[in-house]
């Protein structure tokens, strides 16, 4: 093992950790806006009651997000120096500008949030995690931006022995950063609605507080139901990206090494990196991955035989993990659907069975999630930057084998322990349920002394 | 060129601002279970810094961010030389920001007792590292063009532990004075008398460090070029005794303005001194990092400079109009009749 080696299982271990609690924190913010504006219109206290359930989980799963997101900062310079020398003329940028716009305006707003209940009227009150959720959705556009132009440089020139921006248009209008952030942000709803349909049905497994669970299951539903097919149609808008623009990651994602034109899918298939082809090929639906990809039954698909093998990247992780989040993606789609269905139109308290199986995939859009960003990241490689820069040149010279070695185990057993005691916080506060006593909830403004 | 001495001006604003605004929360969280004797208090303190410390927080994060854009090569370096430090001091800064949020979530007298601690070691050591790893770029950093010559033990030499106190007792008495303000009673007397009990021992450090810089850095030699900048460092003493006299007086929230007023003009003292260097080099003249060698081009400076120019006023407005919702001191009884507060 050496220092880039440990570096990227660094940066994969803390942004993956990262990366628990930034997709529910961009859902849930959302829906508990939604509750609290419900409340405030119709002054049924059903639905602060919901915010303020929701809302406790939202904080205990956002305190981790925002405390381990300094690390993702810090660790481009402090592991990736060469990498960040070399391009921070542009790269840098969109990171300053998502802690001046977004995150400023979230940690906040998400301070009156938590201590203003009696302290300003109701509206702002609302007002506010209307803002917190605006922030960390604009955050996530940034960040997916500066994503975005690893995956894809643009608006940039080779200059004085770096990367210097020249066009900043280019770089916000980058379809791969905005896609991106398209497919990330309804994969966070995704992520919140599956959390908020599990942990109902729990409850309405029990038949705890039914009427409480079963509003905020629908609510759920039909968010999830939405989100889901924009998860789809993002995600099938960024494949026909990344095969034009990243013809190595796409052949890797469909374990194509020959170029073809009308080129089918296999549903079996077992990639052969040694021996550069597939063991298992069946089943295959014909012409789908040309049409996939470029939306013509006969487009020609580039094969991984087309590029060297020092410039493909790991086959075997690309492949598994697109083809994993793929069908988890089309999962969530039915379940929720049938999930909206029933919760809307149906009788959803009866059905046992469907109510267990949505208590058990509350993971299954948490590890779609990870799955994706596998996909995004092991699949760009060798590049840090897509065709310009290495990864293998971004690692910072200075740092030593035991630093890393010592960063590594340190944060590996922080993470660890802070994690086990967030999702053991996350459990207590949902099995516990709603708290029926609203008396200290709402007090008239101006008495609370 | 302006562009660049603008952008070395606004990375000195925004740390400043940063020590001042985080360096209270520091402040307070390292006396937290000295100034706080019962649960009462600790909640009550908890409440103080809660609805703010997240916001202070970021202005650390623009910091960084704005390193990495206006000068990515001092980025770079300076967050790989400092590498063991930084990590350190990010594991502090994770585990005080949770502990403020796990702390009340269980009933149980040793939960809270062991995120009590995490509370003072997690705002102790960010206030001790950010003092050292600023000493240690106030000297310079072993550099030169083949690389960094330092090691996380090299930095704690005597300069560098001098100002890794500064930072901590500065920021205790900017704390208990914060308290003083924010709280009633005999909680806010307790942070009182802490805060004149510690401002003597701020001033003994204080005064080694002018002293001391003298002799480890060449933070003066613009001062004695240009003399007329000597009203930088003086403004910082004429602060820092002003801070004692209000305090005297009965005048916490003036005695509050005076500390913030002092880390500014501690940190304006600190960059003047080291204009036009970011980061010096302490064997290499020629290898410093400079704001003309290490920032970006002037499209991307010209860009951040607008971004700045239109956001930060917004986010200043904003904060001001929150820290007035805030303004009125915690209340043990507000916070023990809401059971849903921290």
């Amino acid at each position: 093992m050496d220092v880039l080696t440990l570096s990227r299982l660094q940066f994969a271990i803390t942004s993956m950790f990262h990366f628990i609690f930034v997709p529910l924190t961009l859902g849930l913010s959302i829906l508990t806006a939604y509750m609290e504006t419900r409340y405030v219109i119709t002054g049924d206290t059903m639905y602060l009651k919901m915010t303020k359930f929701w809302g406790k989980l939202f904080l205990i799963n956002f305190a981790l997000g925002v405390v381990t997101g300094i690390t993702m900062e810090f660790q481009f310079g402090m592991n990736w120096a060469e990498y960040s020398r070399y391009v921070g003329d542009i790269f840098g940028a969109p990171l300053a500008i998502e802690a001046t716009v977004a995150f400023f305006l979230e940690s906040v707003f998400i301070g009156l949030w938590i201590f203003g209940w009696n302290k300003v009227s109701k509206k702002v009150h609302a007002l506010s995690i209307w803002l917190v959720a605006l922030a960390t959705n604009l955050s996530a556009l940034w960040i997916l931006l500066a994503n975005g132009w690893m995956q894809h440089p643009v608006g940039y020139v080779l200059r004085n022995g770096r990367a210097e921006m020249v066009d900043f248009m280019a770089m916000i209008t980058n379809p791969d950063g905005l896609l991106k952030f398209g497919h990330q942000l309804t994969s966070g709803y995704t992520v919140a609605a599956f959390f908020v349909m599990g942990v109902s049905a729990w409850h309405l497994l029990r038949k705890n507080e039914t009427d409480f669970f079963l509003r905020s299951f629908r609510i759920a539903a039909t968010f999830g139901f939405f989100a889901t097919i924009a998860v789809g149609i993002f995600g099938d808008m960024s494949a026909v990206e990344v095969a034009k623009v990243q013809p190595t990651k796409f052949a890797a994602m469909e374990s194509i090494w020959e170029s073809k034109r009308g080129v089918g899918m296999n549903l079996l298939l077992l990639p052969d990196p040694p021996n550069e082809c597939n063991s298992v090929e069946g089943v295959c639906v014909p012409n789908a991955v040309s049409i996939l990809a470029f939306h013509d039954p006969n487009a020609l698909v580039k094969g991984l035989k087309e590029f060297p093998p020092e410039l493909r990247p790991p086959v075997l992780p690309t492949f598994i993990s697109f083809r994993l989040m793929a069908g988890l993606g089309t999962y969530f789609i039915l379940a929720s659907l049938v999930a909206m269905i029933l919760s809307r139109w149906g009788n959803i308290q009866k059905q046992r069975l469907f109510l267990t199986l949505l208590l058990y995939s509350l993971p299954l859009p948490y590890l779609a999630n990870f799955l994706g960003w596998v996909v995004a990241e092991v699949g760009r490689q060798p590049w840090i930057v897509y065709g310009i820069m290495k990864t293998s040149d971004g690692v910072s010279k200075s740092v030593s084998l035991s630093q890393v070695v010592g960063s590594l185990i340190g944060f590996t057993l922080l993470y660890g322990f802070l994690g086990v005691i967030d999702i053991y916080l996350l459990a207590k506060f949902a099995r516990k349920g709603p708290d029926n006593d609203i008396s200290s909830m709402i007090k008239p403004r101006g008495q609370e002394a | 060129m302006e562009l660049q001495i603008t952008w070395f001006i606004l990375w000195g604003v925004l740390w400043g601002v940063y020590f001042m605004l985080d360096g209270f929360v520091m402040g307070a969280g390292m006396l937290h279970n000295l100034i706080g004797k019962s649960d009462g208090d600790k909640r009550v303190m908890i409440n103080t810094i809660g609805p703010i410390w997240e916001g202070n927080e970021v202005w650390l994060v623009t910091a960084g961010g704005v390193t990495f854009a206006a000068f990515p090569t001092t980025y770079a370096l300076m967050f790989s030389y400092l590498y063991s430090a930084l990590f350190i001091l990010l594991c502090a800064l994770i585990v005080r920001g949770v502990s403020y949020e796990f702390r009340s979530k269980e009933d149980h007298p040793t939960w809270k007792k062991g995120w009590d601690s995490a509370i003072m070691v997690g705002n102790f050591l960010p206030a001790l590292l950010f003092g050292v790893a600023f000493g240690n770029i106030f000297e310079g950093l072993p550099m030169d063009s083949a690389g960094y010559h330092g090691s996380l033990l090299s930095l704690l030499n005597p300069y560098g532990l001098l100002t890794g106190l500064l930072f901590v007792s500065l920021f205790m008495v900017h704390g208990a004075l914060y308290l003083t303000v924010k709280t009633t009673g005999q909680l806010s007397k307790r942070s009182q008398s802490t805060a004149n009990n510690l401002w003597p021992i701020l001033l003994v450090v204080a005064v080694a460090f002018l002293v001391y810089t003298n002799f480890a850095t060449s933070l003066y030699v613009n001062y004695l070029a240009h003399p007329p900048l000597m009203v930088v460092p003086l403004l910082a003493v004429a602060a820092l005794l002003a801070i004692r006299l209000f305090s005297a007086q009965g005048k916490p929230l003036a005695a509050f303005t005076a500390s913030s007023l002092t880390i500014l003009m501690v940190v304006a003292t600190a960059i003047t001194g080291l204009f036009p260097n970011l980061i010096p080099s302490s064997i290499d003249p020629a290898s410093s990092l400079t704001l003309y060698n290490s920032s970006s081009s002037p499209y991307t400076l010209k860009l951040m400079l607008i971004v700045v120019a239109v956001f930060i006023p917004i986010i200043i407005g904003y904060k001001i109009w929150i820290y007035r919702i805030f303004r009125a001191p915690v209340r043990e009884e507000e916070v023990l009749a809401d059971k849903q507060a921290y």
